[in-house]
């Protein structure tokens, strides 16, 4: 038994991967908190991180760790601007769920 | 050993991502989201992704998700939704069912194309060689030479979301500053 399990391979990280996005998309679309949906979001960019990290790792290319870096920093400066879009809309609106957004009046 | 940590991390992301779309409470959902980030770390080390898993900590564990906090505080929305009430009657079982079908295609893709995956660039350095920076050298290396426009134009990004977050945060200041202040002010006392 242990030793049929051996040292995790990249197509179990690629597996996790792939279920933390699917986790990330059926939040974004069951939740209505514009906060929430937005956490859901960096869930899905996160499972794109890892994947990316285990494929630099596995075809011996520092390239996926670069984009990863750019990846993140993108992320930081979306967040920063939807959290400020998001601050405008609840100032007005306490209570908006994502299906009272629907013009693009703050 | 390897493969305690990655069960250990991958039962932290996923109890965590789970977290983050069942909580009820904002918070919660955001500090849900810190353990999923702090899985992902652990996992970025043992890939060999040191310096990416001292930033993710950095920006999202501590700046990103510091930031929802913020606006969840700042805003006063963190009163729990119910979740019992589903607005469009068939959302959650159609959701369900995207998620597992994604996931199912996924993991089909990825399956399947297991064996292409080829090395094909030089290696990732790591810190067996003597030098103990030496990830954080070849990612360098690799950003200051082949991607350092890219970086540039990361900076201008930069610049635009800052001006742009002031931009749209500020209070407009003919339309009754005061009106604004008056209703954040009740608010508050309510509370």
């Amino acid at each position: 038994m242990l030793a049929v399990v051996a040292t995790p391979t990249t197509t179990w990280y690629l597996l996790l991967a792939a279920l933390l996005f699917s986790i990330g998309v059926v939040g974004v679309l069951v939740r209505r908190n514009p906060l929430v949906m937005f956490m859901c979001i960096e869930l899905m960019l996160n499972a794109v991180n890892l994947s990316f990290v285990a494929l630099a790792k596995k075809l011996g290319d520092i390239g996926g760790q670069t984009t990863v870096f750019f990846v993140m920093v993108v992320a930081a400066a979306e967040v920063v601007v939807g959290l400020g879009i998001i601050v405008s809309i609840l100032r007005r609106r306490p209570t908006a769920t994502a299906d009272d957004i629907a013009e693009l009046k703050g | 050993m390897q493969l305690f940590v990655f069960i250990c991390a991958a039962v932290m992301i996923l109890i965590g991502a789970v977290g983050v779309i069942v909580r009820s409470h904002p918070v919660h959902a955001a500090l849900s989201l810190i353990l999923t980030l702090f899985g992902v770390a652990v996992l970025f080390v043992a890939q060999d992704a040191h310096f990416l898993a001292a930033v993710q900590v950095i920006v999202y564990a501590g700046a990103i998700v510091v930031l929802f906090l913020f606006v969840i505080m700042l805003l006063g929305v963190d009163k729990a939704e119910s979740l019992r009430i589903d607005p469009v009657k068939v959302q959650r079982p159609l959701a369900a069912i995207v998620g597992i079908g994604l996931a199912g295609l996924l993991a089909a893709a990825i399956v399947q194309g297991r064996d292409t995956l080829a090395r094909r660039g030089t290696g990732i350095d790591t810190a067996d060689g003597g030098v103990h920076d030496s990830n954080i050298r070849q990612l360098a290396n690799d950003l200051f030479s082949n991607h350092v426009f890219a970086f540039e134009i990361t900076s201008v990004l930069l610049v635009i979301a800052v001006v742009g977050t002031v931009l749209l945060a500020r209070r407009p200041r003919h339309s009754g500053a005061s009106h604004t202040e008056a209703g954040t002010d009740t608010k508050a006392s309510v509370k």
